[in-house]
């Protein structure tokens, strides 16, 4: 608050003071130099309007109204600066908290008052907290449970079944002909072409069937190697095949996936081994899926257990 | 007591409406009375326009942070006006033939509709963004004036909290608004954060299907949770914590550093008014004409080159925003330690680096005053503030920590580093791994040293005036000093409180100013008073 006796004083600096002389040296040239600033920002400003009714590019427009801003900006900062009394001007510095006396009044009325109404009645105080304790947690069913689904078991299984037929994003089938050795392909169960979750890439390694790991040697038929293709580590599609290495590289944080081993990272953050997808040719030479994928696929959660 | 006194002894109280001829002074005049009448704010209104701004460039760090914050406010109701937050799938027929035919969400759609087919849309949109970094850029490098001057001592402990909060609320939205478009890159961001989110233990799971509707990418409710997150709940929250943080530097005051006049008691500088608003007015102009001028001329985010996105695709060299960039980069150094035991899963390689870094960065900067104040023992409020050289220890041990911050900042690269320097992803992968130890380390200690070494000097940090140095025809060096500067001399002035009318003695009587700082100004000045 100030000080109304402080107020009150009818307080002036001489005419002459120093600190009432403008900032600038020579404050008639300053007011030509701003008057200049003004004058080139109407102008550019109105060739803004201009250029805009006559649908100029974005530059032209963009351009015009940046410069006349800034010539505007510049021109009332520089008023502000060189045409102001230079000072220096100074204000007192409060002390912050009270007396003793009033900090001493205040902890009495919060404390002594809460001693009276509150403290006295150790029953309802526990009431309390218990009615706020259950506000609290029945708020959170529809601020937060109501958001979404519980995850249930739903990230440890894909959409791939028994038998599901590969196909490509738009739907199409895919055979054992598809693929030269060295191709490689984004692929899906039939149920669900497109599936952020099911997304596996299909290389063709070879022509013979390709053993990857023990226990999955019937996994790789003529040469098809299928993995998922989300990232173990933070889910990105793990979409670059070196051919030359046999490796897939995540181009999110480089992990590297060693397609022969398994696709087990030897380089980067990712943890696990991309999970493969055990993968047959039935009859009519159209690729199909063994089983859904032996592990959960992607990053890492909580609930999963280890392998 | 004052209210009393202020009513004062002359203030007609008429119950009818004064004829014309008899209200006093200037349309202004009678305005400020009005207000006066039902708010009551004459006397604090003149503190107000008393309030001092002591002058520095780097208190003006803080003030492109908000008017930064301000053209995000405008360009982004520009944008709300064409955005459409819906991931429906829609094809598009609009005249950028690369994207003919092609699905992709209504978002995209909007997105690209708003960039190339909306008259100033892509300046809008890009000024948006570039403000977006700007404005966390300001907020950051505003932190480091305030943290190496030591402005954050009691009793602007919770101002700095204040501060902090909004640093983190700045780089969230940043977050969540450049994963609105629906773009390939966005949507690889919002897999990298359903996939953070994941990776917290007992409750990543519920929080990432809550989230996002579902296991990734959800039942399409994301898009419209973000928008209204980005545009209405944190906006609001840090425009309340803006008020705040302005609040509590009124309440507070400047802090100031040392030099002739300046105390621990008073504030050195000039007038909130006229000088401090005019510079100010002038200043918001000139970031947003900055910010426009980017958006005009500076490429930023154009997402119609990348595709909308579908999440079997990616693109290469995927990077966030600079102020996503450290945690990107922790990310990508961080050893594959997944802990696997128990019957659960902690996948550490994302949990240490996304999730443990950035709240024990945070925590720590909340904290920072109190540790400080614990470990120095100095509880005393400050309002002179320090050099940086003056306190080796705080000024080291913060370089130190910002060079760990610049470095995982450098590890966001890593591909492309090892593109461009044509060495192996691996060599670069273990320097970063290395680098984010040393150097630190290095730099806190050079810190340290040259601020000791800074600190020793006789008559460091003043300012010198130029030597001019003439050869004479005999090869003899005279060396004389210039002619003092225009703000040399006020330096030697003891400051003075501002007086009831400032007159600029130059001007008065040449009729361009005078009207508003002379004859006129001098009688409100005084009838103001006497009331």
């Amino acid at each position: 608050m100030v000080d109304h006796e402080e107020l009150a004083r009818p307080w002036t600096l001489p005419p002459d003071d120093p600190r009432l002389q403008p900032y600038a040296k020579n404050p008639a040239r300053a007011e030509k130099v701003i008057a200049a600033c003004f004058i080139f920002a109407i102008l550019c400003l109105a060739a803004f309007g201009a250029s805009y009714w006559q649908a100029a590019s974005e530059r032209v427009m963009g351009g015009f109204l940046a410069v006349g801003l800034f010539a505007l900006g510049f021109g009332i900062a520089a008023w502000g600066k060189y045409l102001t009394p230079r000072g220096p001007f100074e204000e007192p510095r409060h002390i912050l908290h009270g007396t003793q006396l009033e900090q001493e009044a205040f902890q009495a009325a919060v404390v002594e008052r809460a001693e009276v109404v509150i403290g006295r009645r150790p029953f309802l105080i526990k009431l309390l907290a218990m009615a706020g304790g259950i506000t609290a947690v029945v708020m959170a069913f529809p601020l937060l449970r109501s958001l979404g689904p519980l995850p249930g078991k739903s990230l440890f299984h894909t959409p791939w079944r028994k038998g599901s037929r590969v196909v490509t994003a738009s739907g199409r089938a895919i055979t054992v002909d598809d693929l030269e050795v060295g191709g490689i392909l984004t692929v899906f169960p039939e149920q669900a072409p497109g599936s952020a979750v099911a997304q596996t890439l299909l290389i063709r390694v070879a022509t013979e069937p390709i053993v990857t790991q023990p226990g999955r040697e019937t996994w790789g038929p003529a040469g098809y190697l299928a993995f998922s293709k989300v990232c173990t580590h933070a889910g990105c599609p793990v979409t670059l095949y070196e051919e030359q290495f046999q490796q897939l590289l995540c181009p999110c944080h480089q992990s590297l996936f060693d397609i022969y081993d398994g696709a087990v990272p030897v380089f980067g953050p990712a943890p696990r081994p991309l999970p493969q997808l055990p993968l047959m040719v039935d009859d009519q030479g159209y690729l199909r899926a063994q089983a859904d994928y032996d592990q959960p696929i992607g990053p890492g959660f909580w609930e999963r257990t280890t392998t | 007591m004052s209210t009393q006194a202020a009513q004062g002894p002359t203030r007609p109280q008429s119950r009818t409406r004064p004829a014309r001829k008899d209200r006093k002074g200037s349309a202004v005049d009678r305005s400020l009375n009005w207000i006066d009448d039902r708010l009551g704010v004459s006397k604090a209104g003149r503190t107000f326009m008393d309030k001092i701004f002591p002058d520095h460039w780097s208190f003006m760090l803080g003030e492109i942070a908000l008017y930064s914050f301000v053209v995000l406010v405008a360009t982004g109701i520009f944008l709300t006006l064409y955005y459409i937050p819906s991931s429906k799938e829609v094809i598009y027929h609009g005249s950028y033939l690369p994207l003919k035919g092609r699905k992709m969400s209504e978002a995209y759609l909007s997105t690209v509709n708003l960039s190339l087919k909306v008259r100033f849309g892509l300046v809008m949109r890009q000024a948006h963004h570039w403000a977006a970094d700007v404005f966390v850029g300001a907020i950051a490098v505003h932190m480091c004036r305030v943290f190496f001057t030591g402005a954050f001592r009691r009793p602007r402990e919770l101002n700095w909290a204040v501060g902090v909060t909004l640093l983190t609320l700045a780089i969230v939205n940043g977050f969540i608004g450049y994963s609105l478009p629906g773009d390939l890159i966005s949507g690889t961001g919002l897999r990298i954060m359903f996939s953070i989110i994941l990776s917290i233990p007992l409750i990543g799971t519920y929080l990432a299907f809550f989230l996002f509707g579902g296991n990734y990418p959800g039942n399409g409710i994301i898009i419209p949770r973000l928008f209204i997150i980005h545009v209405l709940i944190v906006p609001a929250i840090i425009a309340a914590l803006i008020g705040a943080h302005l609040f509590l530097l009124v309440r507070q005051k400047h802090t100031q550093f040392a030099g002739p006049g300046r105390r621990e008691d008073n504030v050195v500088g000039s007038p909130m008014w006229p000088n401090f608003m005019l510079k100010t007015t002038g200043f918001q102009a000139m970031v947003a004409a900055v910010l426009l001028g980017l958006g005009a001329f500076a490429q930023i985010n154009p997402i119609w080159q990348f595709g909308p996105y579908v999440p079997y695709k990616v693109s290469y060299a995927v990077q966030p925003d600079w102020y996503m960039a450290w945690l990107d980069g922790a990310l990508r150094i961080m050893p594959s330690w997944e802990f696997a035991g128990f019957g659960h899963t902690i996948p550490l390689e994302v949990t240490l680096p996304a999730v443990v870094l950035p709240g024990l960065t945070f925590g720590l900067f909340y904290a920072w005053p109190f540790l400080e104040a614990r470990f120095t023992g100095d509880y005393l409020p400050h309002h002179i503030l320090d050099r940086p050289r003056d306190r080796p220890r705080r000024t080291g041990l913060g370089a130190g920590i910002l060079a760990f911050y610049f470095v995982l900042f450098g590890a966001s690269s890593t591909d492309v580093l090892a593109n461009y320097l044509h060495v192996s992803l691996n060599a670069v992968l273990w320097s970063f791994r290395v680098l984010v130890f040393v150097v630190p380390v290095i730099v806190g200690f050079l810190a340290y040293e040259i601020s000791k070494e800074l600190a020793a000097l006789p008559d460091s940090g003043k300012r010198k005036r130029a030597m001019i140095v003439e050869r004479t025809p005999q090869g003899e060096y005279l060396a004389e000093p210039a002619e003092p500067r225009p703000g040399d001399g006020t330096e030697e002035l003891e400051p003075e409180p501002v007086p009831v009318h400032m007159p600029v003695a130059e001007l008065v009587g040449s009729g361009s100013l005078g009207d508003e700082t002379g004859t006129e100004a001098g009688p409100a000045g005084v009838r103001q008073v006497e009331r």
